[in-house]
């Protein structure tokens, strides 16, 4: 397809400006030739999607308290201003909170998510149909069900849980568990049973396959698993918003929409900044990582970006 | 080679999880909507048993739902913001998927990581970014004026129906494109030069070969926006946060936070919850028939 593209068919009059009409009949009409119509939809979809981001980014540098007029380039709203992401003690807390949360779902979530991702693609039987369907559901479930249930059932039923940063750990845990299931389980469909066979043939025992064959093999899909925990738990404002108790539980997420109701700085947009990088840089760290182990596989890479693009359904 | 057990004991943790914290709290939540409240200290006391149970909160919460009830203005609005995002997220969504699918090449890469970018881009940082463009003198009114389309700053961010479907369109859309990429970009591109070569129209080839083979990620996506839209709360309090465009996500946020209703909010959760699952059942039955078609 890239290498060999047949010449468009004739067009039977060449007028020079094609009507609407015809432009969308002529791309329906060839589907290996330059759809003009389509180029343009979709690089203004890119533009409108990325474009007001950057726009919010410029503004976090801006030298005046304005999010909307242009005053020259500064740090202080990072750094040196009484109300800078450093000085405030609402955003700075909020920051301090948001990678707490993140780390401690990473050092949960994930061991959890990539044992049961094992179990559920090995484990033939009683009870394995159920437990599939039940790690599916977090998946789809609105965001604002779960926050509700669990702020019920700390609230009702497991009264020794206050609401707050345990609490917090507790629901970002509960909904990051499938995101690893379902990519630690597509990698391991994808390698097969092959090699831990052949492991066993040449006489390595259960424990040493499991650990010297399997775990190595598992390695790209538990970096990437543990990379996506990170990013959603930094991101999620529902579960953290539902389940927080005030002051020193508010996230980075919570202090934008707080801010953006209230009468927000650049400083906003700053700590919006920041956030958004850090979600970049540990899914590109997971995806680098992932290249890395996977090294010398064919196909690798796809892989991840394959899985992430299809995870959600 | 492994034992057995091996496997249930290494699923054991993650399902006792989530039988804990997804299982029980979402019975919790029953037991409130179908439970008492106590008169004095007016904080809902859950009835666990389903025998005890009393409908009187959750008849409340359905009558009000009902037409004629105060919230049916609420749930009609809540559809018309649904329904008509979708309809969006489809209209522009299926062309760029289209196009990045079938047509892109040398800059298929680049569309790919532009496409996937706004996932890892905080919600929250991208509903700003629009309460900056819309503020009164942000770029968008700014541009307005400047073209002489309206001569006064319009009010974007007070309480406007198409501001809220606008943000909903922009926050969920890259949802919608993946899967239906997907489902593109696995369509045997075979079948469209056998449909060609045997004499059928381009339209007709789109219409009967393009078209049913994605209609399982239309479907996919539709579901996957669709369902966190219907509980969605904070976008339309980020952009308007006027009671005129207030969602069913909001009345629930509303009775648990500001009014401290819990068991009437617990009803709504609950009747959401319900209705959601039949909007998901019916997705999942048709695609494991679409399924079933195509492997025939």
């Amino acid at each position: 397809m890239t290498t060999t593209t047949p010449a468009p068919p004739p067009t039977a009059t060449p007028a020079p400006r094609p009507s609407a009409g015809r432009r969308i009949r002529s791309w329906l009409a060839n589907p290996w030739g330059r759809p003009r119509f389509l180029v343009l939809i979709t690089w203004s979809y890119m533009i409108w999607a990325i474009v007001p981001v950057l726009i919010a980014v410029q503004y976090s540098f801006n030298d005046s308290r304005s999010r909307t007029i242009w005053a020259g380039f500064s740090t202080r709203w990072y750094i040196s201003d009484p109300s800078s992401v450093i000085n405030d003690p609402t955003l700075s807390s909020a920051l301090q909170q948001s990678l707490k949360l993140a780390a401690a779902d990473v050092i949960i979530a994930t061991p959890i998510g990539v044992l049961l991702a094992l179990g559920l693609a090995r484990w033939r039987g009683r009870g394995s149909g159920t437990s599939n369907f039940i790690m599916l559901f977090p998946l789809v479930t609105p965001e604002i069900v779960m926050g509700v249930s669990l702020l019920l059932v700390f609230t009702n039923l497991f009264t020794f849980i206050h609401t707050g940063t345990f609490a917090q750990i507790l629901g970002h845990v509960t909904f990051s568990i499938s995101y690893v299931v379902v990519i630690v389980r597509g990698r391991l469909f994808s390698i097969g049973r092959q090699y831990e066979e052949a492991a066993a043939d040449l006489g390595a025992s259960p424990p040493v396959a499991l650990v010297k064959v399997l775990l190595p093999l598992l390695t790209p899909a538990i970096v990437a698993g543990a990379a996506i925990c990170f990013a959603i738990s930094i991101d999620d404002f529902v579960i953290s918003y539902w389940l927080s108790s005030g002051g020193n539980t508010t996230t980075v997420p919570m202090a934008i929409y707080a801010a953006t109701r209230a009468a927000p700085l650049p400083s906003t947009n700053a700590i919006a900044t920041i956030l958004s990088l850090i979600t970049l840089a540990s899914v590109i760290l997971g995806y680098v990582g992932y290249r890395v182990f996977t090294r010398g596989e064919r196909q690798a890479g796809q892989g991840m970006v394959g899985d992430m693009a299809a995870f959600d359904i | 080679m492994y034992p057995r057990w091996l496997w249930q004991g290494f699923a054991l943790p993650g399902v006792v999880w989530l039988i804990l914290l997804f299982i029980i709290p979402f019975y919790a939540v029953t037991a409130v909507a179908f439970g008492q409240v106590n008169p004095t200290l007016l904080t809902p006391e859950p009835v666990w048993n389903p025998l005890h149970w009393n409908v009187g909160w959750m008849s409340e919460a359905l009558g009000r739902l009902r037409p004629g009830g105060d919230l049916w203005v609420v749930v009609v609005r809540t559809c018309e913001y649904v329904v008509v995002s979708v309809g969006m997220c489809i209209a522009i969504g299926y062309p760029v998927a289209y196009y990045i699918a079938r047509h892109a090449t040398r800059t298929k890469s680049l569309l790919l990581i532009l496409l996937i970018l706004p996932l890892w881009i905080s919600y929250l940082m991208r509903m700003l970014a629009w309460v900056n463009l819309l503020a009164p003198d942000g770029y968008v009114n700014r541009f307005l004026m400047w073209s002489h389309v309206i001569s006064t700053p319009y009010g974007w961010l007070d309480g406007r129906p198409i501001t809220v479907i606008f943000a909903l369109i922009y926050g969920y859309i890259p949802f919608f494109i993946l899967p239906l990429y997907a489902s593109l970009d696995r369509i045997d591109k075979s079948f469209l030069e056998a449909a060609r070569d045997l004499g059928a129209s381009p339209v007709r080839t789109f219409l009967h070969v393009t078209l049913p083979l994605s209609k399982t990620g239309i479907l996919g996506g539709c579901v996957l926006v669709a369902l966190p839209m219907f509980g969605d709360y904070y976008t339309p309090n980020i952009v308007s946060g006027a009671p005129t465009t207030s969602m069913v996500g909001n009345q629930i946020d509303l009775y648990f936070h500001y009014t401290s209703q819990p068991t009437i909010g617990a009803a709504l959760t609950l009747i959401m919850s319900v209705f959601l699952v039949v909007l998901m059942a019916y997705y999942m039955v048709t695609v494991a028939r679409a399924t079933k078609e195509q492997q025939a």
